[in-house]
């Protein structure tokens, strides 16, 4: 996927026209450990910037995954139901969460790109 | 993500294991626990450690628990003043696991206790991390009259199936010892104690080794094929999915070894002469039986059911508490461990929690989930 921007906490969003796909951070995956499951939320939820939109069971502990930008689910990744480690193995590309109709694109914007994103990790 | 779920670096204030270089040089994810910075998992992560364990064997390093000797004429008797296991009675190179009580028969800490062989009577005591500078105090201040001195060792655990036959190649006789069973050996030139025990569940052994011997020991070990190195988290996994109970969260000051599940560990003669700190309730929980149990817990869900969930009756009373839950890598499905009150805490029973607003179905089921595998040698009680 290209042009993916990413928050703070370590979600991603790689916006195509008004649909952005979210995911977690090759990062974030790797902090969490052996992912076992995800809930994910209802196609045609509306979602505010920042607030809980899927959460993720490890082995060790639940964490909840925020969503960098508002907008409606549109699909969510049903693979993840049978095979939640996809996001351990391709957090990028098959192991994405959900996707969204974002209704200003702009917030992507304000996002980190990748070398911002590297330059954030070499900071924690 | 939340902030918390990513591991923060440890502040300063941790203490190192001996083997800290050793554990990020095979690329550790340490993490803060009992105030000693821990390896969680390695490279392989939480599921193939569990797995391996259970395949081949794996090595743990456990020097965070606390290890000291109790020594003088009488300490056994003493001890037993404490704790309701038969300690008088421990033979030298035997192993037993007790409790420390409270007045009211709460659990102040579980351990092992092992009866040193030699003249002069020695009790070795291995207790948890978290719970040591109150142990101690306790000895200490109880068992004025004897001597205790804090080993300063490190302690490896080698679990798996295949434990045995590495480590008796390194220590010729070591395969050979019961469950429960010790011997020191010599190891660099100085005594090795080896405890045929552990807590996953699996056959193996606990290693308490010089912490200057430490990393030749581990290394030794771990440049065998069928041995890989294992966190907490696999260990948590391990003990979890063998139904042992975890201090701080299946036991505690408000759990008494009854309730517990623990009652095979009071001595036939401390059930009738007492003599421990809360005897008089341990007696009528023994006698009248306990008015909840920890049981074993089977969410009927995807989503593992985590420590602090409240379980529900049919009639949507609050009946239980989940006191440790996770995912078995071994069973591959959810598992959990709490208290329930009596009437819901025979096998099979229906209860019910709450997982993220949602309802979730929870079977009552007996414990452990995953059969232990200790050692018996053929045609002998090893108990």
């Amino acid at each position: 996927m290209s042009d993916l921007r990413y928050s703070k906490d370590h979600e991603y969003v790689a916006l195509d026209g008004d649909v952005a796909t979210l995911g977690i951070s090759d990062y974030a995956q790797s902090q969490l450990g052996d992912i076992v499951f995800i809930e994910l939320p209802d196609v045609g939820r509306k979602v505010a910037k920042g607030k809980e939109i899927a959460v993720i069971e490890s082995v060790k502990a639940a964490s909840e995954v925020y969503s960098p930008v508002s907008g409606e689910v549109v699909e969510v990744n049903s693979e993840l139901g049978e095979t939640p480690a996809l996001v351990n193995d391709d957090p990028l590309g098959r192991g994405w969460l959900v996707k969204l109709r974002v209704g200003d694109p702009g917030e992507c914007a304000s996002l980190m790109d990748d070398a911002a994103y590297s330059g954030f990790l070499k900071t924690l | 993500m939340t902030e918390l779920d990513v591991a923060t670096p440890a502040p300063p204030a941790l203490a190192k294991l001996p083997l800290d270089a050793l554990h990020r040089r095979l690329g550790a994810r340490m993490a803060p626990f009992a105030g000693y910075d821990m390896p969680l998992h390695y490279e392989a992560g939480i599921v193939a450690e569990t797995l391996h364990t259970r395949r081949a064997a794996s090595l743990f390093d456990v020097s965070h628990m606390g290890q000291a000797i109790l020594a003088g004429a009488g300490a056994a008797r003493a001890l037993e003043t404490l704790a309701p296991a038969d300690l008088a009675t421990l033979a030298p190179e035997r192993t037993r696991y007790t409790q420390l009580l409270n007045e009211y028969g709460g659990i102040l800490d579980d351990l092992l206790i092992t009866r040193l062989p030699g003249v002069e009577e020695r009790l070795l005591l291995v207790v948890n991390a978290a719970r040591k500078r109150d142990d101690f105090a306790l000895f200490n201040a109880a068992l004025r009259r004897f001597d205790f001195n804090p080993l300063d060792r490190a302690l490896l655990a080698l679990q798996g199936p295949r434990a045995a036959a590495v480590l008796g190649a390194l220590l010729p006789g070591a395969e050979d010892l019961a469950f429960m069973g010790w011997r020191a050996f010599d190891f660099g030139g100085a005594p090795l104690f080896v405890s045929r025990s552990g807590y996953t569940g699996e056959d193996g052994f606990e290693l308490s080794v010089r912490a200057e011997h430490a990393e030749d020991l581990a290394r030794l070990l771990l440049a065998h094929d069928d041995i890989s190195p294992a966190g907490l988290g696999a260990r948590d996994a391990l003990r979890l999915e063998a139904g042992l109970p975890l201090y701080g969260h299946d036991l505690d000051e408000t759990t008494d070894p009854v309730e517990a599940g623990l009652g095979w560990s009071i001595g036939k003669r401390r059930r009738a002469e007492g003599g421990f700190p809360g005897f008089e309730r341990i007696r009528r929980a023994l006698e009248q039986g306990p008015s909840r149990m920890r049981v074993g817990l089977l969410p009927q869900s995807k989503a593992p059911l985590r420590e602090g969930a409240a379980l529900y009756a049919p009639d949507h009373e609050t009946v239980g508490l989940v006191t440790s839950g996770g995912f078995s890598p071994t069973l591959q499905r959810p598992i959990a461990m709490g208290y329930v009150a009596i009437t819901y805490a025979n096998v099979g029973a229906t209860l019910s929690a709450t997982l993220r607003d949602k309802r979730v179905d929870v079977s009552a089921a007996s414990l452990p989930f995953v059969a232990h595998r200790y050692f018996k040698p053929a045609g002998k009680d090893a108990r």
